[in-house]
């Protein structure tokens, strides 16, 4: 960290960057006091604007001439049957009455055992189990046939993200040109909210698998993109150099050196995609996506937080017993080391073990059906509510008067600052401050970003979510640093937290959405509270990764030189894990972002109201539409602030 | 190694011998082939997000499943998709509509994809509404007259220093800025977003006694278990609402009505009669409704239920 020096050399030319961003923020300040209210650009929620009622048109027409157009006959047509026939072959085989018979291909035996051979041959002992509990776990639920139906529906949307995102990948990884081209398209599929695209996508793929699966992967395929890119770039030069000078072709190139070098990046890239594609498993399900997603959104209209809860758990199992398997196997492919002698019989063995469970599976009812009089989800359904009642009787009013807190103290002047200052004003800010943290190029973009807020026509709406967004961020950060340096330092607390925030980060919101409202009324310090839930769980992990990765050698010298733990931490660990810190800065604010839909279903209002608006009331699509490029927007101009104030250039 | 083998081995017998027993795919015929199904074949029927059309949809499944020997596909939809799919052609019925004129225009008189098949005997009210305590406590309430007095007690923080009026569920139309405005009421539209927050803030408005002033309708399964006071808003007349900007009346009543495709029309098959004809009150559909909600039963089992206790309403349907 030369660099922590560097402002103090610079003093002396001119008044310090922290110096003068707060100089432009009293100056906003000062300026507001007269100007409030002035040029707010406000648009009521019924109110469209004309770019708005010119979208609803560009939707009218594309569904009117769907059954005329040849795009449509001869393009989207022939996908939709090539997706459908994919995941529908996947459901018969593991989730669906199938080929005649009353059960799937394989039954509930067949499918545990065929998983955690694969988890063992791939993964190892611990996640074999792991995955054989988890799978039978599915079954006590009571949620064997929702469980396949969504791990079908999940696999298809992985598989072809793979397939497509891999080689995209790769060709990112070895041209600029098209890695420049290819990030801010795959920015755009993260941050545009699903509700958006996902009425649309029903005119192009029909109701049915296809819709669902297209819709999981448009947000599921940019991890394995950019991973697989990022793994490529990361090889040293040195040993692409030393290929090279062997007179190696592009190919030996990529498949000798290239891919094996980045092979664990890439495996990492899976894993990251099939998070995603288990996060949108609630969202699919309001275009019939088959599943727990059903479950979840069916229990919801009875606001039924048990049996949410249960069929949520199901996601969390399922995301839980995916990511360590294929984590274990990312590690395995790291280390290549002698196979121990009695490999080649056990996967003789289990094979033949797999392959009877396998086959009784397929012939007898009691190893095909999972039996339905040992389950255990109805204790927990009714455990989660009591848990959900009792906080919602006893907590409320506590949680009610945080709620207040905040929102009095922090949220309604932000809101009020940024919401009431004139158009301009705000925009000025923006770009100074742009300027001062980033640079000349990082204020074109924010300048850009602020045109299109305006263009949208939601310019206060945009201000009123950049409040939510910023408090929402500052507390995911808080959590971020305390949390995070805790597990960094401590690996019985970080053994101890990992899973919470695994089930933050997979449970889907609607589950708790119920409890929430509950405790914190239907607010936008809710809609805060769902999005920290969500987004703090990656920001811890990064920067407990940070600090672990401070070389022990460190820590020890400052440990010999008298440091006191609160000395270790701020003067040593924190300054060290910077990049973590701006990277989880980063992280947390893009899963900030993707929230904001959700919290337009519980108070937030603005932006994420908009585009859930947009999606149930036909005259509202455009506007929708409009929010939710309004939100991308806010996520680029975000981006590039924070990217560009990083020394490390985070580029994930 | 050895004792691996051992165990490998002790397992594969004792799978080999548990398999023995137990009954065998295929040794019944599959169940579902019934002689109707040929003359009423397939039935798409979309499924609207909300238990009271879920009470329809149930009733009208059960029925043609049981009585015309129907293949009965449900397929959950949000309402606009549900629309959508009359075009191309994934649906069949929708048997609960809400009003939704602009989308009559587009699939029905433009697109001519979809046609009106008749009202369901439902009635959609639409309206502002209190927990029964407020009602109980502040009797004059229900007069808009008297909502700007009240108005302080509805503060919150999302509402500044006007009164709060929660609205909800985007799926519904809204005129309500517009009513707060031109009735010169103190109160600021506050946009819930969803059924599950409107539901929870009147929930926990009736256990705390908090004051709550929000958008609410029926029918709806949340009144069985709490009773909401409408209040009185200027009274409806036709025309009222035509300026949405100078609304400042009540909702008008909404009479719930079924559309299907065309095609499904035309064919003018079993499931078709049947959902023309069927026809129910709103008692019926809430207690179909309180079956799911309430009682958690499956959707299948609470129409069951309900056919069971009502054979002549469904003789009545099948005999048109």
């Amino acid at each position: 960290m030369a660099t922590t020096t560097a402002p103090l050399q610079r003093t002396w030319r001119r008044p310090g960057k922290p110096v003068l961003v707060a100089g432009v923020l009293l100056a906003w300040v000062l300026i507001w006091l007269p100007a409030r209210g002035l040029h707010t650009l406000g648009l009521s929620p019924a109110d469209l604007t004309p770019l708005h009622h010119w979208l609803n048109d560009v939707n009218d027409t594309v569904g009117a001439n769907r059954n005329s157009s040849p795009l449509f006959l001869y393009f989207f047509n022939e996908i939709r049957a090539a997706v459908d026939s994919l995941v529908t072959f996947l459901q018969d085989l593991i989730a669906q009455p199938s080929y005649g018979r009353p059960v799937p291909v394989l039954g509930w035996l067949g499918v545990v055992a065929v998983v955690a051979y694969v988890s063992w041959i791939f993964a190892g002992w611990k996640p074999a189990l792991l995955a054989a509990a988890g799978f039978v776990f599915f079954g006590l639920q009571g949620l064997w046939e929702e469980s396949m139906d969504t791990l079908a529906l999940t696999l298809g949307a992985v598989v072809i993200s793979l397939l497509i995102g891999i080689p995209l990948g790769i060709w990112a990884g070895l041209s600029d040109r098209f890695h420049r081209l290819v990030t801010p398209v795959l920015d755009f599929m993260q941050t545009m909210p699903t509700f958006v695209y996902l009425a649309p996508l029903t005119l192009f793929f029909l109701i049915g698998p296809a819709s669902a699966t297209i819709a999981t992967l448009i947000y599921a395929m940019p991890p394995a993109i950019r991973l697989t890119a990022h793994g490529i770039r990361s090889v040293p030069r040195s040993a692409v150099e030393a290929t090279e000078s062997l007179g190696a072709t592009g190919r030996q190139k990529l498949t000798g050196v290239l891919l094996p070098l980045s092979k664990r990046t890439i495996v990492l890239g899976v894993n990251q995609t099939i998070m995603a594609a288990l996060s949108m498993v609630t969202i699919a399900a309001l275009i019939d996506a088959p599943g727990l997603g059903k479950t979840v959104i069916k229990a919801l209209q009875t606001l039924d937080v048990g049996t949410a809860f249960n069929a949520g758990l199901a996601i969390v199992v399922m995301a839980v017993v995916l990511d360590r398997v294929t984590t274990a196997a990312g590690n395995r492919a790291r280390q290549t080391g002698p196979a121990s002698r009695f490999r080649k019989p056990l996967l003789a063995v289990f094979g033949i073990a797999a392959a009877v469970c396998a086959y009784l599976s397929h012939t007898y009812f009691w190893a095909a059906e999972f039996p339905d009089d040992v389950s255990i989800g109805s204790d927990l359904s009714k455990g989660a509510d009591s848990v959900a009642q009792w906080a919602q009787e006893d907590l409320s009013t506590a949680t009610g008067a945080l709620k207040d807190a905040v929102t009095y103290a922090l949220l309604n002047p932000l809101e009020s600052l940024l919401v009431e200052s004139p158009w301009w004003l705000v925009g000025a800010v923006a770009v100074l401050l742009a300027v001062l943290i980033g640079g000349v190029r990082s204020a074109v973009v924010t300048a850009a970003c602020v045109a299109l807020l305006i263009g949208t026509g939601l310019w206060q709406d945009s201000m009123t979510t950049l409040a939510m967004t910023i408090v929402a961020t500052v507390m995911v950060m808080a959590l971020g640093v305390l949390f995070g340096v805790w597990m960094g330092r401590n690996r019985l607390a970080d053994r101890i937290i990992r899973p919470v925030l695994d089930a933050g980060q997979t449970m889907p919101a609607f589950v708790y959405l119920v409890p929430f409202l509950a405790l914190f009324s239907a607010t936008r310090f809710t809609a805060i509270v769902a999005a920290v839930v969500f987004a703090a769980p990656v920001a811890i992990k990064i920067v407990a990764d940070g600090v672990r990765a401070i070389p022990a050698a460190t820590a020890e010298a400052a440990t010999a030189a008298g440091s006191s733990t609160w000395q270790m931490i701020t003067k040593v660990q924190l300054p060290m894990a910077r990049p973590s810190l701006t990277l989880a800065a980063n992280q947390g604010l893009i899963y900030v972002l993707s929230m904001v839909v959700v919290g337009g279903l519980v108070g937030a209002g603005a932006l994420g109201y908009d585009v859930v608006a947009g999606f149930s009331q036909g005259q509202l699509y455009g506007k929708g539409l409009a929010a939710g490029a309004a939100i991308v927007v806010l996520g680029i101009m975000l981006d590039r602030i924070a990217r560009a104030s990083s020394p490390s250039k985070g580029s994930n | 190694m050895k004792l691996l083998r051992l165990t490998a081995t002790a397992t594969l017998t004792a799978l080999a011998l548990t398999a023995c027993s137990g009954e065998k795919i295929g040794d019944t015929p599959a169940a579902g082939a019934s002689s109707g199904a040929a003359a009423c074949g397939t039935f798409n029927l979309a499924v609207n997000p909300w238990v009271g059309y879920e009470a329809n949809a149930a009733v009208i499944a059960y029925v043609a499943e049981k009585n015309l020997g129907c293949t009965v596909t449900k397929k959950d939809l949000k309402e606009e998709i549900a629309w959508q799919g009359f075009g191309t052609g994934e649906v069949d019925a929708i048997v609960e509509n809400w009003g939704h004129d602009d989308l009559k225009k587009k699939y029905i008189d433009e697109q001519k994809t979809a046609v009106a098949a008749g009202e369901t005997g439902n009635k959609g009210v639409i309206g502002w509404y209190v927990a029964p305590w407020m009602a109980a406590q502040y009797p004059d309430i229900t007069d808009w007259n008297n909502l700007n007095k009240y108005a302080a007690q509805f503060k919150t923080s999302e509402s500044g220093d006007k009164g709060q009026l929660l609205d909800g569920d985007p799926s519904f139309v809204t005129n309500d800025e517009a009513l707060v405005k031109n009735l010169k009421l103190n109160y600021k539209v506050v946009y819930a977003g969803s059924e599950a927050a409107l539901i929870t803030a009147f929930r926990q408005s009736e256990a705390k006694k908090t004051p709550l002033i929000g958008y609410f309708y029926e029918p709806q399964w949340f009144l069985s278990e709490l009773k909401l006071v409408k209040i009185n808003l200027p009274k409806y007349e036709t025309g009222c609402d035509a300026d949405a900007a100078k609304v400042a009346c009540d909702y008008p009543e909404y009479i719930l009505d079924k559309i299907v495709s065309k095609k499904f029309a035309d064919a003018n098959g079993p499931a078709y009669k049947l959902v023309k004809a069927f026809t129910w009150s709103n008692d019926d559909q809430n207690l179909v409704a309180k079956y799911i909600s309430e009682d958690k039963l499956s959707a299948d089992d609470a129409a069951k239920k309900w056919v069971e206790a009502n054979p002549d309403k469904v003789k009545a349907w099948l005999a048109q």
